[in-house]
């Protein structure tokens, strides 16, 4: 291995790709060659590196010194100032909101100061693409222990003395189900991983098999040798090409040093993966529906008992784990059950994985133990809300969770806590919305997407969403009427009592809970017809203040409809009639002059436009009288 | 390439893990080159390029190699300085690329200051 002096460590997850990630690297590749430094300096481009709102971007090594928002034209100034002359670039740091001095190094970051890296041990640090990197990090070395000093029995009894539970959402004992498993007389016995990622604005999975994807593999051998299994099967959405990309290679790589495959090890125990695209219904998600869309057949749930442990594919008993989980197995078996249960809560041992999102000062990917409390979550490693705006609430476990109010924010999170205040932990989304998140929008917006996700086999999934979604666009149009709360309300448990499968059982969720917590909301659009958020179109108007409008017709040229009337120096005038609420035009009006806003209820009936646009100075005359 | 048993496995983690010392290894030592527009007019990136040649040479991994500004000494460049842990850093002026083979044998493998090359022990404190 050649002496190098620097490593980019280049993030290349599907967020900094998109950014332009590989334009960076070629950029990089080019100035260093120019300035000979391409035998010294090496780029390695890594998986995710989950700061991903500050993408595209790297960490230096051995300095540790992070850069973000990279632009190609920035790269000749940075690799001729910083690696040829030693001197980091300060305006590509990472500068804090609300401060101006840039955080050099990436242990000072705020953002990655909370977090505890179990599962993503190795992101940033590894290249995904090479086994060799993977190893290194004592990859496969739990599967070594494993087949070397553990019989099935006791790698099950390890796990179950962890505390490990299912990250895909229900958080069912992984250790158990293991058992349950093992135990069936029936053979053959399959693994399978859930890499079916489909709710809104989460990518924790796809970013572990971006980043890492051997420890998925390596915890999967390991679940096969403990229940008896000799064939496992990845299903993955195939809208995740780069996963899918990384996993494949992996595979691969892992074949052919004989760690997948006949005779692993020398062992004499026999295990191969295999790779299923799922082509993106969200309810493949659920096992069982998964399994059948692995036999081919139409992805629709059925009743459990028996469950997948008992009966899985083709009938055979089946462990079906998230990728999360799986990417726990290995740390768990090589440090061990004691080390991974002192982490987290009585009831929630390890760390999560959320991806942060929304209106929130540092988007991007944490993983932080359990029981820590959104207040640290949210302020500390998220910054806080942009804009100074109030935070008001945060919808964790997508479609499935609900929404958790400000007023619980010192609340811990693990799967108890979370379920207790009417949203559950999920696969990990955590969506931030501040004060002009309209609650019962957001509601609208989730059973919109359950709605067109319900695979149709529960009359009450399929036509309670349906009927849920009819209500709340009927209020957020301001056509509420009264008992509507109420209807919701009992709609909702009748969802969650007679649906099957987990997708009809939860998607009352975020309707009943910010019924639960935001039911003045709701009041205000039924009653008073009014939006608090100002953001349900038919309940409010826009309105240019006389007393500030300076006729500078701004407003007027943007407005897309036309239906804004003025001229030079006059006070320019909204029709209502016309205006489709888009919101231009409070864009547009200079910061200073600020003369437009937006007003809902009884303020929005009772301001009266001008009905003509006139001269500025003839207003301010008459306003004198 | 052939199908591992546990003992090869072993060897080719040990073996990557060398792969990895820029990224988790722990430095024992830290040379710094000077590189400012004075250091490289006086031939700072050949002392680098002697530094990195002799580190591949002797196969050591805990040892840092990084570039600095000028450091306000631009008649006697090029320069370097040398940081062993736990001991006061040295400042070395005037290098030439045999200079620098003879400073990382004796300071760096042998732990012993080449007085004769070394402008003075220790750095300059701020303010």
């Amino acid at each position: 291995m050649a002496v190098r002096r620097i490593e980019l460590m280049l993030c290349t997850g599907t967020g900094c790709v998109a950014g332009g990630a590989y334009k960076i690297k070629d950029a990089l590749e080019k100035e260093l060659k120019k300035h000979g430094l391409d035998k010294e300096i090496t780029v390695v481009t890594t998986g995710c590196n989950g700061f991903c709102g500050q993408g595209p971007l790297m960490v230096v090594e051995p300095d540790k010194i992070f850069y973000g928002w990279l632009k190609p034209e920035d790269i000749p100034y940075l690799v001729e100032e910083h690696f040829l002359k030693g001197r980091p670039v300060k305006k590509l740091m990472f500068v804090p909101p609300e401060k101006k001095e840039p955080v050099p190094l990436v242990s000072d970051i705020p953002f990655f100061k909370k977090q505890l890296l179990v599962v993503l041990r190795n992101k940033g640090i590894i290249d995904p693409e090479k086994i060799e990197d993977y190893i290194a990090r004592d990859g496969y070395a739990a599967l070594e222990k494993v087949l070397t000093y553990m019989d099935p029995e006791s790698v099950i009894e390890e796990i179950k003395k962890s505390g490990l539970r299912g990250r895909g959402g229900a958080g069912f004992p992984t250790g158990l189900k293991w058992e349950i498993c093992r135990k069936q007389p029936k053979t053959p016995k399959f693994i399978i991983c859930n890499c079916d990622e489909g709710d809104p604005g989460a990518y924790m999975d796809r970013s572990v098999f971006e980043s890492d994807p051997h420890s998925v593999i390596e915890g999967m051998i390991i679940g096969g040798y403990a229940i008896g299994a000799n064939k496992g099967y990845i299903y993955v959405r195939t809208e995740y090409p780069l996963a899918i990309q990384r996993m494949k290679l992996a595979i691969q790589q892992a074949r052919e040093y004989g760690l997948l495959g006949e005779n692993i090890l020398g062992s004499g125990f026999n295990f191969d993966l295999e790779i299923r695209e799922g082509s993106g219904a969200f309810v493949c998600g659920e096992e069982t529906s998964l399994i059948h869309s692995i036999e081919g057949k139409t992805p629709e749930p059925r009743q459990r008992p028996p469950f997948p442990a008992q009966e899985g594919i083709w009938g055979c008993p089946t462990v079906i784990n998230n990728v999360e989980t799986w990417a726990n197995v290995p740390v768990i078996i090589l440090r061990g059950a004691e080390w991974f249960s002192s982490i987290g809560t009585k009831t929630s041992k390890g760390t999560k994985i959320f991806s942060l999102v929304g209106k929130i000062n540092n988007t991007g990917l944490i993983e932080v133990p359990m029981g820590i409390t959104l207040r640290e979550i949210i302020y500390e490693i998220g910054g806080g809300i942009p804009k100074g705006k109030k935070f008001k609430a945060v919808q964790t476990g997508g479609p499935s969770g609900g929404c958790i109010p400000a007023s619980l924010i010192d609340l811990p999170i693990d799967y108890e806590s979370l379920t207790e205040a009417g949203s559950m932990m999920g696969s990990g989304g955590m969506i931030v919305m501040d004060e002009d998140t309209c609650m019962v929008d957001v509601a609208k917006f989730f059973i919109q997407f359950t709605n067109d996700e319900s695979c149709g086999k529960c009359s009450t999934c399929r036509e309670g969403s349906e009927a849920m979604l009819e209500v709340l666009t009927r209020i957020t149009e301001g056509e509420g009427r009264e008992g509507d709360i109420e209807f919701l309300e009992e709609l909702g448990e009748v969802i969650k009592d007679a649906s099957m499968c987990g997708l009809g059982k939860t998607l009352p969720n975020p309707v009943l809970s910010t019924i639960r917590y935001f039911r003045d909301e709701y009041e205000a659009h039924i009653k008073e017809k009014r939006c608090p958020a100002l953001v349900c179109k038919n309940l409010i108007k826009y309105y240019i203040l006389p007393e500030k409008c300076i006729g500078c017709t701004v407003c007027m040229k943007e407005c897309p409809v036309e239906a804004i009337r003025g001229q030079t120096k006059y006070i320019h005038v909204i029709d209502q009639a016309k205006c489709t609420k888009c919101g231009t035009c409070i864009e547009v009006c200079p910061p200073k002059v600020s003369a437009i806003i937006k007003v809902t209820g009884k303020e929005a009936e009772e301001l009266k436009s001008l009905p003509e646009p006139i001269p500025v100075a003839e207003f301010k005359k008459r306003e004198k009288k | 390439m052939p199908k591992l048993t546990i003992d090869e496995l072993r060897r080719k983690r040990e073996e990557a893990k060398k792969g990895l010392y820029l990224r988790e290894g722990e430095f024992k030592g830290k040379i710094i080159v000077h590189m400012g527009t004075c250091g490289i007019a006086a031939g700072a990136r050949n002392i680098l390029s002697a530094f990195l040649e002799e580190l591949e040479k002797s196969g050591r991994r805990d040892i840092m190699i990084t570039t600095s500004g000028c450091a306000g000494l631009c008649s006697r460049e090029p320069m370097a300085t040398v940081e062993i842990l736990d001991k006061p850093p040295v400042k070395y002026v005037d290098l030439t690329p045999e200079k620098v083979r003879r400073i990382f044998k004796e300071h760096i493998m042998e732990g012993k200051t080449v007085v004769e090359y070394a402008l003075g022990i220790g750095s300059e404190r701020g303010g």
